[in-house]
Protein backbone atom coordinates (compact mmCIF):
# COMPACT_ATOMS: atom_id res chain seq x y z
CA UNK A 1 0.00 0.00 0.00
CA UNK A 2 1.58 3.48 -1.09
CA UNK A 3 0.68 6.60 0.38
CA UNK A 4 0.33 9.82 -1.03
CA UNK A 5 3.28 12.32 -0.28
CA UNK A 6 2.67 14.27 3.68
CA UNK A 7 -0.66 12.05 3.96
CA UNK A 8 0.21 12.45 7.89
CA UNK A 9 0.72 16.19 8.05
CA UNK A 10 -2.23 16.54 5.49
CA UNK A 11 -4.31 14.34 7.81
CA UNK A 12 -3.40 16.27 11.45
CA UNK A 13 -4.10 19.47 8.91
CA UNK A 14 -7.79 18.44 8.98
CA UNK A 15 -7.96 17.05 12.10
CA UNK A 16 -7.42 20.43 13.40
CA UNK A 17 -10.08 21.54 11.61
CA UNK A 18 -12.45 19.43 12.90
CA UNK A 19 -11.72 19.18 16.51
CA UNK A 20 -12.07 23.03 16.69
CA UNK A 21 -15.55 23.76 14.27
CA UNK A 22 -17.09 20.87 15.50
CA UNK A 23 -17.16 22.23 19.19
CA UNK A 24 -17.18 25.66 18.34
CA UNK A 25 -20.71 25.10 16.84
CA UNK A 26 -22.24 22.54 19.24
CA UNK A 27 -21.54 25.80 21.83
CA UNK A 28 -23.20 28.38 19.81
CA UNK A 29 -26.18 25.69 18.96
CA UNK A 30 -26.22 24.60 22.69
CA UNK A 31 -26.60 28.91 23.57
CA UNK A 32 -29.19 29.37 21.10
CA UNK A 33 -31.45 27.00 21.88
CA UNK A 34 -31.20 28.08 25.69
CA UNK A 35 -32.63 30.93 24.49
CA UNK A 36 -35.24 28.98 22.52
CA UNK A 37 -36.38 26.65 25.03
CA UNK A 38 -37.53 23.28 24.89
CA UNK A 39 -41.34 21.81 24.05
CA UNK A 40 -43.56 21.31 26.63
CA UNK A 41 -46.50 19.74 25.25
CA UNK A 42 -44.87 18.23 21.44
CA UNK A 43 -48.03 19.62 19.56
CA UNK A 44 -47.52 20.52 16.05
CA UNK A 45 -48.26 24.27 16.24
CA UNK A 46 -45.68 24.97 19.44
CA UNK A 47 -43.44 23.12 17.25
CA UNK A 48 -43.77 25.15 14.15
CA UNK A 49 -43.24 28.25 16.38
CA UNK A 50 -40.02 26.63 17.80
CA UNK A 51 -38.94 25.63 14.08
CA UNK A 52 -39.21 29.44 13.28
CA UNK A 53 -37.51 30.71 16.32
CA UNK A 54 -34.53 28.16 15.65
CA UNK A 55 -34.15 29.53 11.38
CA UNK A 56 -34.37 32.99 13.18
CA UNK A 57 -31.91 32.88 15.70
CA UNK A 58 -28.15 34.43 14.63
CA UNK A 59 -26.49 31.62 16.97
CA UNK A 60 -27.98 29.01 15.41
CA UNK A 61 -26.66 30.31 12.15
CA UNK A 62 -23.13 30.91 13.44
CA UNK A 63 -23.43 27.18 14.81
CA UNK A 64 -24.46 26.01 11.49
CA UNK A 65 -21.80 27.24 9.25
CA UNK A 66 -19.03 26.09 12.21
CA UNK A 67 -20.87 22.65 11.61
CA UNK A 68 -20.46 22.92 7.91
CA UNK A 69 -16.95 24.06 8.04
CA UNK A 70 -16.42 20.65 9.74
CA UNK A 71 -18.13 18.66 7.73
CA UNK A 72 -16.38 19.55 4.77
CA UNK A 73 -12.91 18.91 6.31
CA UNK A 74 -14.49 15.63 7.40
CA UNK A 75 -15.42 14.99 4.18
CA UNK A 76 -12.27 15.55 2.35
CA UNK A 77 -10.05 13.74 5.60
CA UNK A 78 -12.75 10.99 4.72
CA UNK A 79 -11.28 10.42 1.13
CA UNK A 80 -7.61 9.05 2.26
CA UNK A 81 -8.11 8.15 5.92
CA UNK A 82 -10.32 5.51 7.41
CA UNK A 83 -13.53 6.78 9.53
CA UNK A 84 -12.60 4.55 12.25
CA UNK A 85 -8.93 6.31 12.64
CA UNK A 86 -11.21 9.53 11.92
CA UNK A 87 -13.83 9.47 14.18
CA UNK A 88 -11.92 8.78 17.64
CA UNK A 89 -9.35 11.10 16.55
CA UNK A 90 -11.59 13.97 16.58
CA UNK A 91 -12.39 13.27 20.26
CA UNK A 92 -9.87 15.96 21.25
CA UNK A 93 -13.49 18.15 20.53
CA UNK A 94 -13.87 17.66 24.29
CA UNK A 95 -11.24 19.17 25.37
CA UNK A 96 -12.00 22.28 22.98
CA UNK A 97 -15.96 21.81 24.19
CA UNK A 98 -15.15 22.05 27.87
CA UNK A 99 -12.71 24.86 27.51
CA UNK A 100 -15.19 26.77 25.50
CA UNK A 101 -17.77 25.78 28.10
CA UNK A 102 -15.66 27.31 30.30
CA UNK A 103 -14.64 30.32 28.54
CA UNK A 104 -18.18 31.45 26.60
CA UNK A 105 -20.96 30.09 28.65
CA UNK A 106 -19.31 29.71 32.46
CA UNK A 107 -19.60 26.43 32.78
CA UNK A 108 -18.09 24.74 35.84
CA UNK A 109 -15.46 21.99 34.89
CA UNK A 110 -14.93 19.78 37.63
CA UNK A 111 -11.57 17.79 38.23
CA UNK A 112 -13.88 14.33 37.16
CA UNK A 113 -14.46 15.57 34.12
CA UNK A 114 -10.65 16.90 33.13
CA UNK A 115 -9.59 13.15 33.71
CA UNK A 116 -12.67 12.09 31.56
CA UNK A 117 -10.99 14.81 29.38
CA UNK A 118 -7.32 13.25 29.68
CA UNK A 119 -8.15 9.95 29.51
CA UNK A 120 -9.81 10.88 26.13
CA UNK A 121 -6.82 12.26 25.06
CA UNK A 122 -4.72 9.28 26.03
CA UNK A 123 -7.36 6.99 23.50
CA UNK A 124 -6.27 10.06 20.79
CA UNK A 125 -2.72 9.40 21.42
CA UNK A 126 -3.36 5.75 20.97
CA UNK A 127 -5.54 5.65 17.84
CA UNK A 128 -3.51 8.77 16.24
CA UNK A 129 -0.37 5.94 16.49
CA UNK A 130 -2.11 3.70 13.87
CA UNK A 131 -1.81 3.89 9.92
CA UNK A 132 -4.13 6.08 8.72
CA UNK A 133 -6.12 4.06 6.39
CA UNK A 134 -5.99 0.18 6.10
CA UNK A 135 -7.83 -0.67 2.77
CA UNK A 136 -6.92 -0.51 0.07
CA UNK A 137 -7.49 2.62 -2.68
CA UNK A 138 -10.24 2.29 -4.84
CA UNK B 1 -37.74 9.08 28.67
CA UNK B 2 -37.31 11.98 25.60
CA UNK B 3 -33.64 12.06 26.32
CA UNK B 4 -33.28 8.94 25.68
CA UNK B 5 -35.31 8.82 22.45
CA UNK B 6 -32.99 11.80 21.02
CA UNK B 7 -29.83 10.57 22.45
CA UNK B 8 -31.04 7.27 20.56
CA UNK B 9 -31.42 9.12 17.52
CA UNK B 10 -28.50 11.68 17.36
CA UNK B 11 -26.18 8.01 17.75
CA UNK B 12 -28.23 5.65 15.49
CA UNK B 13 -28.81 8.37 12.60
CA UNK B 14 -25.55 10.09 13.43
CA UNK B 15 -23.61 7.20 13.32
CA UNK B 16 -25.43 5.99 10.06
CA UNK B 17 -25.06 8.72 8.56
CA UNK B 18 -21.53 9.49 8.49
CA UNK B 19 -21.12 5.64 7.23
CA UNK B 20 -23.15 6.39 4.02
CA UNK B 21 -21.24 9.58 3.45
CA UNK B 22 -17.97 7.95 4.72
CA UNK B 23 -18.98 5.21 1.99
CA UNK B 24 -19.86 7.93 -0.41
CA UNK B 25 -16.26 9.25 0.06
CA UNK B 26 -14.37 6.17 -0.74
CA UNK B 27 -16.17 6.45 -4.11
CA UNK B 28 -14.95 9.06 -5.09
CA UNK B 29 -11.16 8.74 -4.29
CA UNK B 30 -8.72 10.56 -2.72
CA UNK B 31 -8.47 14.42 -3.21
CA UNK B 32 -5.31 16.00 -4.23
CA UNK B 33 -6.44 19.12 -5.72
CA UNK B 34 -7.68 21.85 -2.83
CA UNK B 35 -8.24 24.63 -5.61
CA UNK B 36 -11.54 26.41 -5.63
CA UNK B 37 -12.28 25.03 -8.97
CA UNK B 38 -11.47 21.14 -7.96
CA UNK B 39 -13.12 21.04 -4.72
CA UNK B 40 -16.53 22.59 -6.44
CA UNK B 41 -16.09 20.20 -9.44
CA UNK B 42 -15.71 17.44 -6.19
CA UNK B 43 -18.08 18.96 -4.52
CA UNK B 44 -20.79 18.03 -7.66
CA UNK B 45 -19.52 14.84 -7.88
CA UNK B 46 -20.21 13.95 -4.52
CA UNK B 47 -23.95 15.09 -5.07
CA UNK B 48 -24.04 12.73 -7.38
CA UNK B 49 -23.46 9.77 -5.38
CA UNK B 50 -26.93 8.62 -4.06
CA UNK B 51 -25.30 7.33 -0.67
CA UNK B 52 -24.30 10.64 0.47
CA UNK B 53 -27.80 11.61 0.15
CA UNK B 54 -29.00 8.63 2.37
CA UNK B 55 -26.12 10.24 5.01
CA UNK B 56 -27.05 13.50 4.98
CA UNK B 57 -30.95 12.59 5.34
CA UNK B 58 -29.56 10.57 8.75
CA UNK B 59 -27.51 13.10 9.60
CA UNK B 60 -29.88 15.97 9.62
CA UNK B 61 -31.99 13.99 11.77
CA UNK B 62 -29.54 13.65 13.96
CA UNK B 63 -29.04 17.03 14.01
CA UNK B 64 -32.70 18.26 14.76
CA UNK B 65 -32.61 15.58 17.37
CA UNK B 66 -29.22 17.18 18.45
CA UNK B 67 -30.89 20.47 18.65
CA UNK B 68 -33.57 18.99 20.84
CA UNK B 69 -31.62 17.82 23.41
CA UNK B 70 -29.38 21.11 23.69
CA UNK B 71 -32.60 22.34 24.42
CA UNK B 72 -33.05 20.15 27.52
CA UNK B 73 -29.38 19.60 28.56
CA UNK B 74 -26.32 21.86 28.88
CA UNK B 75 -23.80 21.29 26.60
CA UNK B 76 -21.70 19.92 28.85
CA UNK B 77 -23.84 16.65 29.08
CA UNK B 78 -25.11 16.49 25.84
CA UNK B 79 -21.68 16.06 23.34
CA UNK B 80 -19.98 13.82 25.83
CA UNK B 81 -23.00 11.39 25.85
CA UNK B 82 -23.24 11.38 21.91
CA UNK B 83 -20.03 9.75 21.94
CA UNK B 84 -21.69 6.25 22.19
CA UNK B 85 -21.27 6.64 18.77
CA UNK B 86 -17.71 5.83 18.99
CA UNK B 87 -18.29 2.47 20.10
CA UNK B 88 -21.42 2.47 17.09
CA UNK B 89 -19.38 3.99 14.73
CA UNK B 90 -15.78 1.66 15.41
CA UNK B 91 -18.69 -1.74 15.12
CA UNK B 92 -20.43 -0.04 11.73
CA UNK B 93 -16.69 0.77 10.00
CA UNK B 94 -15.43 -2.68 10.34
CA UNK B 95 -19.20 -4.25 9.28
CA UNK B 96 -20.08 -1.90 6.54
CA UNK B 97 -16.96 -0.45 5.16
CA UNK B 98 -14.81 -3.52 5.57
CA UNK B 99 -12.12 -1.29 7.30
CA UNK B 100 -9.51 -4.06 8.86
CA UNK B 101 -9.41 -1.93 12.89
CA UNK B 102 -6.71 -3.78 14.65
CA UNK B 103 -6.01 -4.09 18.30
CA UNK B 104 -4.21 -0.92 19.01
CA UNK B 105 -6.68 0.90 17.17
CA UNK B 106 -9.70 -1.16 19.14
CA UNK B 107 -7.38 -0.22 22.35
CA UNK B 108 -7.80 3.50 21.33
CA UNK B 109 -11.63 3.61 20.87
CA UNK B 110 -12.11 1.62 24.17
CA UNK B 111 -10.04 4.18 26.45
CA UNK B 112 -12.21 7.14 24.48
CA UNK B 113 -15.12 5.42 25.58
CA UNK B 114 -13.64 5.20 28.99
CA UNK B 115 -12.78 8.58 29.52
CA UNK B 116 -16.20 9.80 27.82
CA UNK B 117 -17.85 8.05 30.51
CA UNK B 118 -15.78 9.70 33.46
CA UNK B 119 -16.90 12.76 31.61
CA UNK B 120 -20.77 11.97 31.51
CA UNK B 121 -20.35 10.89 35.37
CA UNK B 122 -18.72 14.29 36.27
CA UNK B 123 -22.36 15.35 35.59
CA UNK B 124 -23.76 14.18 38.86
Amino acid sequence: MKDSPGLHLKTYIFLLFIVLFAPLGNVLLGKGMKSIGSARDWEPQELLNILVRIFTSGYIWLGIACLLAFFVAYMLVLTWADYSYVQPASAFSYLVVAVLGLWLLGEKVNLLRWTGIAVICLGVFIVGHTHPRTTEKT
Amino acid sequence: MLEFIFLFLIVAAGTGGELCVSHAMKTLGEVHDFSPSALLEFVWRAARVGWMWIGIAFMTLAFFSLLAMLSMENVSFVVPVTALSYAAGAIGATLFLREKIGTQRWLGVLVVCIGVTLVWLSRR
